[in-house]
């Protein structure tokens, strides 16, 4: 990059009036807020749909939920749902990275299982501090995602097999870590417990929360359209980043008055969403990001490009499992107990759908860490609301894999409309 | 055309590589000038990959003699080629679809700005090094997959513009481009040159090759079979030593013969 001092080129022609992305006389116009909204129409017309049918879907669920049984938008229940959502959800912001990169992780339920085992054990039956169980049981995770990583790198064996394998060394390990007694409690009192159930954000931080965050986006959105004027590029109609902003305003205090007549918001939510959002930023906004996204789309090109491709495999198999840790730990916390079957029955399935429903692709290079909080929303409204109706799991079942099909379907049915429209 | 031949940034001399019993280049002598385009024409198994690999660092010669820039080198990888300056743009592109333009100029290659990545500077050095290149991308926000055969091929050749190369090879870079695809990619192989860069074009197409090089560099059987100025010579003359009908002696002797007769 050594000639990147120069100035560009003052351009003879009166096209220097234009910013330099919008010169070329073939691109259609699009200034101002109209626009702007008339773009994003036509982009949603021809198949990018960005998290649309997830938003639509969620919409429909709520309102047949309502329907049938008002309770369900009660802030009991949505309190509930909250809570129900974060261990699962977490485990899904693993899935979808490792999903970005065209690979799998089907042992984060057992790993989510195994480091719960590994906390109460610590904590109850060893009587250690919190802090060394949680942590402990974070490392466990991060070693498993390590040897997943190595073995990856190493032999070239596809990540289904290594983790489907995994899967079962994890639930032995499980087994035999939690012992004879097969099922510890965490004491109610303790700080964990507390943490998971018990912790709400008092009334005057959320409705702060609800209102900063929104201010916060519009600043850093306005100071990003700033630098792009003066690089001489357009910058993003003022109005259509007000109204984004003021849209992201009204859906978070709705939110927040809703769960505030209840308890409220929990601080593990807290947590889930910054998570998501931390890690949201990192896959758009980091070279990391870049490079996982980049061997997700063509890993020979990634490697030709001299990205460090094993480190970057490596990391995100951490990462995933580190996060299946995380998701153990809260779900313990949550239940106040660890027992054989936790992170059995489809708590797999149930994390992998939800990456897959909230818009990421199985084939690698494309999705959002949003699609773990889209995706999990929809999979526990689903369950709470027919739970609330009293329907059996055999139904739950069906259904939730029903709508795991719809999703793909819609997500096939976009990804080919794409291509007609030059969007692929 | 210019008729004084520019001093030469890349010269090897004597190059030979043997692969077991065979040997793929014999006695090798090549030479590229800065704002020269030089065309690597031979026919398939004549060593033109293997020289191209030789160039670009994959395998490092048994023999001979490189000099870059004034200066003895050995080149052992393709990183140290690069490093070097020496640019090569695949036949197979290796472009990420996922990725929008600004993403595969910039990959492996990201500006930064504190921890995080600097769009605005990359997109606008996008413009700048795409405008350079006179460039026909409407938008560099768009995925890669959704471009033209001629459009992904100017994303190739501006990323190997981003290290300020001074030689780029291009290996068939009009291979399955439509008409006005390929005149596309010989304007900027045009640009190049005008940008005093030395380039190296391989290609089976002979019009492109008239179309747009300075010189023509022949390999018949892993060895050298003639070196043509554009300007002095025909596709039949080309294509004669390509398929080695000049090594025999008759049209090798009327071959000689021809030139002197027009001047007389």
């Amino acid at each position: 990059m050594t000639a990147s001092q120069t100035p560009a080129p003052a351009d003879p022609t009166a096209a220097a009036a234009l910013p330099a992305d919008l010169q070329d006389e073939r691109l259609i116009a699009s200034q101002g807020f109209g626009g702007w909204a008339s773009a994003t129409w036509g982009r949603i017309r021809s198949g990018d749909l960005g998290s649309l049918p997830v938003v639509v879907g969620l919409v429909i669920i709520w309102a047949v939920f309502y329907a049938l049984n008002p309770a369900f938008i009660s802030s009991r229940n949505l309190v509930n749902l909250t809570l129900q959502m974060v261990p699962i959800g977490v485990l899904a912001i693993g899935v979808v990275l490792v999903l970005l990169l065209g690979e799998i992780d089907l042992s984060i339920g057992s790993m989510y299982g195994l480091s719960g085992a590994v906390l109460v054990v610590l904590f109850v039956n060893q009587g250690m501090s919190v802090w060394v169980a949680v942590i402990a049981a974070l490392a466990a995770g991060a070693v498993v995602g390590l040897v997943y990583g190595l073995l990856f790198n190493r032999f070239g064996v596809p990540s289904f097999v290594i983790t489907l394998a995994g899967l079962l060394v994890l639930l032995g390990l499980q087994i035999r870590t939690l012992g004879k007694d097969g099922t510890v409690n965490l004491p109610f009192e303790s700080s964990l417990v507390q943490f998971a159930s018990q912790k709400f954000l008092p009334h005057w931080l959320a409705y702060t929360l609800a209102v900063v965050v929104p201010l916060v986006y519009l600043l850093a959105r306005l100071r990003t359209n700033q630098r792009r004027t003066s690089a001489g590029l357009s910058a993003a109609p003022v109005v259509a980043l007000a109204v984004r902003a003021a849209l992201l305003a009204v859906a978070l205090v709705v939110i927040t008055y809703l769960l505030q007549r209840d308890r409220g918001l929990s601080y593990m939510v807290v947590l889930f969403v910054v998570l998501v959002v931390v890690m949201d930023l990192a896959v758009r906004r980091t070279t990391w990001g870049r490079s996982v996204l980049a061997i997700g789309g063509n890993v020979e090109a990634a490697r030709r490009a001299g990205i460090k491709v094993k480190r970057v495999y490596l990391s995100v198999f951490v990462l995933c499992s580190t996060f299946a840790a995380l998701g153990g730990i809260l779900g313990a916390a949550r239940l106040a107990s660890a027992n054989q079957s936790s992170g059995g029955a489809d708590t797999n399935l149930n994390a992998i759908a939800a990456a897959v429903i909230g818009g990421t692709s199985l084939f690698g290079g494309r999705g959002s860490a949003y699609s773990a909080l889209l995706g999990i929303l929809v999979i526990y409204s689903i369950s709470n609301g027919l739970a609330l109706l009293s329907v059996s799991a055999d139904v739950r079942y069906v259904v939730t894999g029903a709508v795991l099909l719809l999703a793909v379907v819609i997500d096939s049915l976009s990804r080919r409309s794409r291509a007609a429209h030059g969007r692929a | 055309m210019t008729t004084t031949t520019p001093a030469p940034v890349l010269s090897m001399t004597g190059v030979s590589k043997r692969f077991g019993a065979v040997q793929a280049l014999k006695d090798i002598e090549f030479h590229v000038g800065a704002g020269e385009v030089v065309a690597l024409v031979g026919d398939n198994g004549a060593g033109k990959s293997t020289l191209v690999k030789a160039i670009a660092g994959v395998y490092t010669p048994d023999e001979g003699d490189v000099t870059f820039d004034g200066s003895h080198v050995e080149i052992t990888t393709p990183a140290q080629a690069q490093a070097l300056g020496i640019a090569t743009v695949f036949q197979d592109l290796a472009l990420c679809d996922n990725l929008d333009v600004v993403g595969n100029l910039f990959l492996g290659n990201e500006v930064l700005r504190g921890r995080a990545l600097d769009e605005v500077t990359m997109e606008q050095e996008s413009w700048r090094l795409l405008r350079e290149l006179s460039a026909k991308i409407p938008s560099v926000r768009i995925p890669v997959a959704s471009l033209s055969g001629g459009q992904r091929q100017t994303v190739a050749i501006a990323r190997s513009l981003l290290g300020a190369p001074k030689v780029v090879m291009l290996d068939e870079p009009t291979a399955a481009l439509g008409v006005a695809q390929t005149a596309e990619v010989l304007n900027l192989v045009e640009r190049l040159r005008e940008k005093g860069l030395g380039v190296i074009l391989i290609s089976h197409n002979m019009s492109d090759v008239m179309a747009v090089a300075d010189r023509v560099a022949v390999l018949r059987l892993g060895r050298n079979n003639g070196d043509f100025r554009v300007a002095d010579t025909n596709s039949q003359e080309i294509i004669a030593a390509i398929t080695g009908a000049t090594t025999n002696a008759v049209t090798a002797r009327a071959a000689r013969r021809a030139p002197q007769e027009e001047q007389s």
